[in-house]
């Protein structure tokens, strides 16, 4: 049987659109009729933008009739609605920016406006960005698409719902901790966070400034390395982007992988669920017939990564929440009766449970008398993380481990239990704080659900993990 | 650790935040979980070691200064995002 066009691959959907088999005008009409299906119950999305998706499409075959050729052009894509999108709503999944309207483009989001991609709409998520389950939001859970009763994983779970369900043929996340590898793990698809910096932060409605990176979620390691050439490199208004060459990705799909090295911190990953472990040691055995050699290695640091993340994490954000204020945009509360109360009132009314819980860490973290045994303790051992991480990348090609411990759980489990929500990240924060590009793959099913496998390489180096992750 | 109601009440205030009694309670329990969670990070030997608030390597980046003319749409259109707006400028309560 052959596969509904919303099923399609960045790669297939573009060798049909070049042969004059399709149009973008009917791949984002299945995309559309897909998201028509499933979303009322999957709930991936917070806005729809059927209208103008169809007119970018036509633009796109436009464009294409003029004799322009793209990876991206006339393919349909979804963005997090964390990342500001011209004349679109975009909520952050908070009641506090409920009808904001963004008043420009993030970076990426115009290049990938000049590379035709077509946006059919914006991500449900865990609001602001905070959370691992996708329950976070204040406009309803997302639905893990392989088994409706289970999360999706977050933050970014409209994200990866989105691609696991087909409602589009790729999607945008951004990954602070962990979150788009850990829903493209619970989800099954291709997540990948690129080294910090790599591409512009501008335009991200900004959570931790100093590990938030934005990234694709794919159906194949191929897509992902696509999307990655068409937003990397820096734009104008973000200073910690990188102005570094991208390399040809292409190159490095399905290239051997003979004499690669991996290393594997085996006491780090010992507490993972059994049968995924079973899973990741029969992936191994897999590579070393292709030739890599895997080797054990120590991050004795890296289990402080979650504690480390947790004071850095809330401090940056009690930071960069300051500025929901009711004055400038977003919620306000008429019956404020003065200017204190406007603040107070507005915030404590606008934010939902977890945003709080954050922003009351972080100003504790931050608070006088605490700083030196919280915030500089933990900057400190986040120094030991990324040394020890960089040291090792020295003597491997790439680091792996399993994405999650866990499979995805079911919904409402854990939701009042926010330190076991943070532990879900317990693989995924040592990249994040080290500013090392990781991407999440599947690598088989326990319980007839998805697992990923987390590789990790040194900073700037996405080319080994496309080539490794493509062979597997 | 635990998080006494007004210790919470303070950082509450120093956050901006009202919260509700049920909150404050909620928080509170959780917080101290959180802390006592964190502690660990004490056990580490940092003897020496720098901070890392970043770990791009990016010193000083510069750019002109320079006013920038913003697209009059786009200026509206930020603009329009506030809550009370008089004469073309945003409205604010009286602080003195």
């Amino acid at each position: 049987m052959s596969k509904s066009l919303n099923q399609l691959t960045i790669r297939q959907a573009q060798a049909k659109l070049e042969d004059g088999e399709i149009t973008s005008v009917e791949l984002t009409r299945a995309c559309l009729g897909r998201i028509k299906k499933t979303n009322p119950k999957i709930n991936a999305l917070i806005t729809v933008c059927e209208a103008g998706a169809l007119e970018e499409a036509e633009k796109a075959d436009e464009r294409r009739k003029n004799g322009e050729t793209g990876q991206l052009l006339g393919i349909p894509y979804i963005a997090k609605d964390i990342i500001l999108t011209k004349g679109i709503r975009t909520t952050v999944a908070s009641k506090i920016l409920d009808n904001y309207i963004a008043p420009y483009d993030a970076t990426i989001i115009k290049k990938l406006k000049k590379a035709g991609a077509v946006l059919l709409g914006k991500a449900n998520m865990d609001e602001f960005a905070h959370g691992a389950s996708g329950e976070n939001s204040a406009y309803g859970a997302t639905l893990n698409p392989v088994d409706n009763t289970r999360v999706p994983g977050g933050s970014s779970s409209g994200s990866a719902a989105a691609v696991a369900d087909d409602m589009c043929i790729f999607s945008l996340g951004t990954d602070t901790g962990g979150s788009i590898r850990c829903p493209a793990s619970f989800c099954g698809v291709v997540g990948l966070k690129p080294t910090y910096g790599r591409s512009s932060r501008f335009g991200l409605i900004s959570m931790t400034s100093s590990t938030d990176v934005p990234g694709p979620i794919a159906k194949t390691v191929e897509d992902a390395s696509i999307v990655l050439s068409v937003i990397a490199g820096p734009g104008e208004n973000d200073f910690t982007a990188l102005d570094k060459p991208v390399g040809d990705y292409s190159k490095m799909i399905n290239k051997s992988i003979e004499r690669i090295k991996i290393g594997i911190p085996r006491k780090l990953i010992k507490d993972t669920d059994k049968n995924i472990l079973k899973v990741f040691d029969k992936l191994l055995d897999k590579l070393r017939e292709q030739g890599v050699e895997i080797i054990d290695i120590e991050l004795p640091h890296a289990k402080y990564g979650i504690p480390v993340y947790y004071i850095i994490t809330p401090s940056e954000i009690s930071s960069n929440l300051a500025r929901f204020d009711g004055i400038r945009y977003g919620f306000s509360d008429k019956e404020a009766k003065n200017l204190l109360e406007v603040y107070t009132k507005s915030r404590g009314k606008g934010f939902g449970d977890e945003a709080k819980r954050r922003i009351m860490i972080g100003t504790y973290a931050l608070s006088a008398g605490y700083y030196d045994a919280y915030y500089l303790q933990a900057q400190k051992v986040r120094t030991k993380i990324k040394d020890e991480l960089d040291s090792e990348l020295k003597k491997v090609d790439a680091i792996m481990t399993p994405t999650q411990p866990d499979i995805a759980f079911k919904i409402g489990q854990q939701v009042d239990d926010p330190l076991k929500m943070y532990l879900e990240d317990i693989f995924l924060s040592p990249a994040s704080l080290a500013g090392l590009p990781a991407i999440s793959i599947p690598m088989g099913e326990v319980k007839e659900m998805p697992v990923g496998v987390q590789i990790i390489g040194k900073r700037l180096d996405e080319k080994i993990l496309f080539r490794i992750g493509s062979n597997i | 650790m635990k998080l006494e109601k007004e210790e919470i009440q303070k950082i509450a205030d120093l956050a901006r935040l009202d919260l509700s009694e049920e909150e404050k309670e909620k928080y509170g329990n959780q917080l101290s979980d959180i802390l006592s969670y964190i502690d660990q990070l004490s056990e580490v030997d940092v003897e020496g070691v720098e901070p890392t608030a970043q770990v791009t390597g990016l010193e000083n980046v510069y750019r002109e200064d320079e006013v920038k003319v913003w697209d009059d749409e786009e200026r509206q259109n930020a603009l329009n995002q506030a809550p009370e707006l008089e004469d073309g400028q945003v409205k604010v309560r009286r602080i003195l």
